[in-house]
């Protein structure tokens, strides 16, 4: 008899959540208590790992497998738990300072080595937990508790990062968009190797409206462009704009007056070659509307899938190991009975 | 055997013990020379120890002083327990070779150079003013002039070999010699370079010929009075193997998760003298163990943890000022109660310190280098072959315990190596792992009653989903808990499953009087220097006795009673007294330490002379 199927409820588990009234980490949560039930994962086969911050309190939240580490280092205890158990389903959950600043190292790695986690990054654009320090994607010159002068530190492109790094999945959502944040979840989480997933997600306390130039229901139909695999960019309340590209430049056009939607740029989601992502990454609001969706999604080997097999073939090669034999490598000599080598 | 012409028949010495030191540039191979002399005299039964000592420069320039590399080498037809606190013979390859090595030499001992080396440019590099061999300033040694550099380019003539490709063999020349002096065998140096230079036919035909060379040489030449044999020492029967501590080390580990039945995950970061223990296990696949190369310390033991909170048999390993990046991961070990190994292979500190050079400092850290209450076991193996033991043992704490152990060895028990016994499998301790299953009872904070350890409820289990985490859990139910009063117990809890471990491992044995004038108590690599001293100690009569302490956090529940029956207690240490702190505070007994922070093993004469003080009526 097969299990009754899992639903929404399943996911929750008995721990209050406790963020902010408002805050968009609610959404990030109910998203991905949806999405949960479609894969067809048994519960027991998940594990939610996070590093610090109010994002990463989410593991608690979760009626699955959790561990909530340490301040950027999720992605290193998820490397290590996918590594010996390939057939669990691991996500990550980690924000813009947890991810970027103090994990930003393992961060790199984690993508390049096509570890198969989803992970999901909280980008708020503030230090929410420590209360209210600007964070490495808060933006040039932003007065903060850590820069009343203005921040001048540059900020850093979640994405683009993701990208240089090669991770074979990498897209963007809003917390406001519930229905487009399940999609591309949903495909994150199916996707095998590492997904990064970057969120825009609201703080009400530390940077409230942060992204409402675009990200408001009201704001997105002119301010975001959904990339959407072999479509071109289009976008606009009346779809009436769209990106097309003078030579390396995406330059925004309005359709009509000889300009046809076969002008603009046609999205590739699975190009290897990650330059048009870093093209499309480099767009940024007010002067572009911000793409959402999928800016990348290729197969490539995964580490554990890797590392499996070398073990295999190992295996094969010279038979599963046998210690005797193993401690009897190099010059190996027999003394006798006590006092019998003693050679006169 | 040996393929050598015969000659003129010598006078054959026998003798006990013969220490050895091969020192040259660290391009001449003397590593690779030493671990051959060393391998040959294993085999042929002697007791054998080791001591590389090898600049952190891969190639310090050519000839200089701090570009000296050395070997030492002990080898006896009795028990032994260190590489020997003075070489009878030094081999010096070149004049910075003898002057470093020089002062280490007792008087009489014997010195063989590399007379061609000795030459204006390498007289100037090692700051001699004039040679040192042409005035009477040896006057005290027995000097040997071999023209190793052109002998051996002689016997290599032909070749084919570049004149660079032919001076890189020079080493195994002075081998050869070295082989005929002490009467070792050619046989197993002869299968190596076999090995060793299976691609390369004709590098692997020169070593192999100019080895020989150099063995008829010192036959031929009459340039020694006389050979010497050391007979076969009186080991335990057995197999043996010769093994360093880090080999060890890793066989230790794949045992181990055989042991448990649990797979073995490696997540390490390179780093001098730890890196041999991430290389060997990663030629172990077919063991089923998996090693990752981390992006750094953190990741190292990152990894690790993700690993054991899966069900593996986790660990990760490094050098000191690695132990200090994976501070917080450790706390997170502790908060979480996971199993899980920490390697330390301690070297000279602080910071990056002398890289390839011993020390015993780390164990503070080690105790005591994490925020907040931390408490974790730590173990310390005594020499190259113990460290298969007690990897086996800080895998059996950490996973009956439930909790990290701290596992240090250091650079010379690393490096270092002695004859192994191949343990009979039978007699190593078996200790399967028991996941919780039953969704009905389990409870991720719930505690054995005798160890206090949690259950190790793993995911993939059905019905058993609950979180771990850095915050401070309800004791039993594990859910995160802000209370005062849970706080306090949870610390106690923590320190009480830690403390109860010294009832799971052996009592603390002492050698030699059970009461007396002097307890020497030591912990790690010195162990050898240590009971060598306290030997002859007893020999000449003194009232003294050795704990070497193998179980540091917990000690040995007897340990401070046995502290008690003798009039002083001295703690050596590579350090500057850090055992002594602990057994100061931890038994109140005034012991006084024997320190040195050189980067350099006791010698055991050292250790003898302070327990030769103490001892007298008045001390």
């Amino acid at each position: 008899m097969a299990a009754p199927a899992l639903t929404r409820k399943d996911f929750a588990s008995a721990q209050e959540v406790r963020w902010c009234p408002g805050c968009g980490d609610y959404s990030i949560l109910a998203q991905v208590q949806k999405v949960l039930p479609d894969l067809g994962i048994p519960k027991e086969n998940i594990v939610f790992i996070s590093g610090i911050g109010c994002s990463s309190r989410f593991p608690y939240y979760m009626e699955t497998y959790g561990f909530h580490s340490i301040h950027g280092r999720a992605p290193t205890l998820a490397s290590g738990l996918k590594a010996s158990r390939p057939e669990l389903s691991i996500w990550v959950i980690t924000g813009d300072g947890d991810g970027l600043s103090i994990g930003g190292n393992h961060l790199l790695h984690v993508m390049r080595r096509n570890i198969d986690l989803t992970i999901v990054l909280f980008n708020n654009q503030i230090y929410g937990l420590t209360k209210g320090q600007y964070s490495p994607t808060s933006e040039f010159g932003k007065k903060t508790k850590t820069s009343p002068l203005g921040n001048i530190d540059f900020p850093i492109r979640p994405l683009s990062v993701a990208l240089a790094a090669e991770a074979s999945f990498v897209a963007r959502s809003v917390d406001a968009d519930v229905k487009h944040m399940q999609q591309v979840l949903e495909r994150a989480a199916r996707h095998k190797g590492t997904s990064f997933v970057e969120v825009y997600q609201n703080c009400v306390i530390f940077n409230d409206g942060a992204f409402d130039g675009f990200a408001t229901k009201e704001q997105r139909p002119e301010h975001t462009v959904q990339l959407v695999h072999g479509k071109p960019l289009v976008f606009g309340a009346k779809r009436d704009k769209g990106i097309r590209l003078n030579g390396f430049t995406p330059e925004v056009v309005t359709l009509g007056n000889g300009i046809t939607e076969s002008d603009l740029l046609v999205h590739n989601e699975a190009l290897h070659d990650p330059t048009l992502g870093m093209l499309l990454d480099r767009m940024t609001h007010p002067d572009f509307p911000v793409p959402v969706g999928v800016f990348r999604a290729v197969e490539r080997p995964t580490y554990e899938d890797m590392m499996t097999d070398q073990i295999q073939r190992a295996v094969e090669r010279r038979g599963a190991g046998e210690l005797g034999q193993l401690f009897r490598e190099g010059d190996v000599w027999e003394v006798k009975a006590k006092d019998a080598n003693r050679v006169p | 055997m040996s393929s050598a012409p015969a000659g003129r028949p010598v006078e054959r010495k026998e003798v006990d013990r013969v220490t050895i030191r091969f020192a040259g540039d660290s391009g001449d191979g003397m590593q690779l020379v030493g671990t051959q002399f060393t391998n040959a005299s294993a085999v042929l039964g002697n007791d054998v120890s080791t001591l590389p000592d090898y600049p952190a420069e891969i190639r310090a320039p050519q000839g200089s002083l701090p570009g000296v590399s050395a070997f030492q080498l002990s080898f006896a037809s009795e028990d032994i327990f260190t590489p020997g606190d003075q070489p009878d013979v030094l081999v010096a390859m070149n004049p910075a070779a003898l002057k470093v090595n020089l002062p280490d030499l007792p008087h009489g001992a014997t010195i063989i150079v590399n007379d061609d080396e000795f030459n204006a440019t390498n007289l100037r590099k090692a700051g001699y003013d004039k040679n040192p061999l042409d005035d009477d300033g040896l006057s005290g040694y027995r000097v040997h002039r071999v023209p190793i550099t052109s002998a051996n380019a002689r016997a290599l003539a032909d070749s084919g070999l570049t004149a660079n490709e032919i001076d890189r063999c020079k080493n195994f020349f002075a081998l050869g010699l070295m082989f005929w002096l002490y009467d070792r065998p050619l046989e197993a140096t002869l299968r190596t370079i076999e090995e060793k230079f299976e691609g390369k036919p004709q590098v692997r035909e020169a070593n192999k010929t100019t080895l020989k060379a150099g063995h008829a040489f010192a036959e031929t030449a009459e340039m020694f009075p006389a050979s010497f044999r050391v007979p076969p020492a009186r080991l335990e029967p057995g197999m043996y193997r010769n093994i360093t501590g880090n080999a060890a080390t890793a066989l230790g580990f794949v045992a181990a998760s055989q042991l448990c039945g649990r797979p073995l995950f490696y997540g390490s970061y390179p780093i001098t003298p730890a890196s041999e223990i991430l290389q060997d296990l990663a030629r172990y696949k077919n063991f089923g163990v998996r090693t990752f190369q981390a992006e750094d310390e953190i990741a190292g033991i990152g990894t690790a943890i993700g690993a054991a909170y899966g069900g593996a048999l986790g660990l990760t390993g490094t050098s000191g000022p690695g132990l200090a990046l994976k501070g917080e991961a450790i706390g997170l070990a502790v908060m979480t109660e996971l199993p899980l190994v920490i390697v330390n292979v301690q070297r000279a500190g602080p910071s990056t310190g002398l890289p390839t050079k011993t020390e015993q400092s780390d164990l503070l850290q080690a105790m005591f280098g994490r925020n907040g209450e931390s408490p974790v076991a730590v173990v310390a193996p005594c020499s190259p072959g113990d460290c298969f033991h007690m990897a086996i043992e800080a895998a059996r704490i950490a996973i009956r315990h439930m909790t990290p152990v701290i596992y240090l060895s250091d650079g010379y028990l690393g490096n270092g190596s002695e004859p192994w016994r191949i343990p009979d499998l039978e007699s190593l301790p078996r200790f399967p792992v028991e996941f919780p299953t039953d969704p009905a009872t389990f409870k991720p904070y719930a505690r054995d009653e005798k160890t206090l350890a949690r259950p190790w409820g793993i995911p993939g289990t059905p019905g058993l989903e609950h979180r771990l985490g850095g915050l401070e859990k309800a004791n039993v139910t594990g859910m995160v808990c802000y209370d005062a009063a849970n706080h306090d117990l949870m610390v106690k809890l923590r320190a009480e499953k830690v403390a109860r471990i010294a009832a799971d491992i052996p009592e603390q044995p002492v050698f030699g009087p059970s009461e007396g004038d002097v307890l020497v108590i030591s912990w790690g690599g010195t162990y050898g220097a240590v009971r060598t001293a306290v030997q002859s100690a007893q020999r000449d009569g003194f009232r003294v006795a050795h704990a070497h302490v193998r179980y540091i956090h917990p000690m040995p529940a007897n340990l401070g009673e046995v502290v008690k029956r003798y009039r002083r207690v001295l703690v050596p240490e590579l350090n500057l007294g850090q055992l002594l702190f602990l057994l100061r505070a931890r038994y109140l007994v005034d012991a006084i330490g024997l320190n040195k922070v050189a980067g350099q093993p006791f010698r055991s004469l050292e250790v003898y002379e302070k327990i030769a003080e103490l001892c007298r009526p008045n001390n």
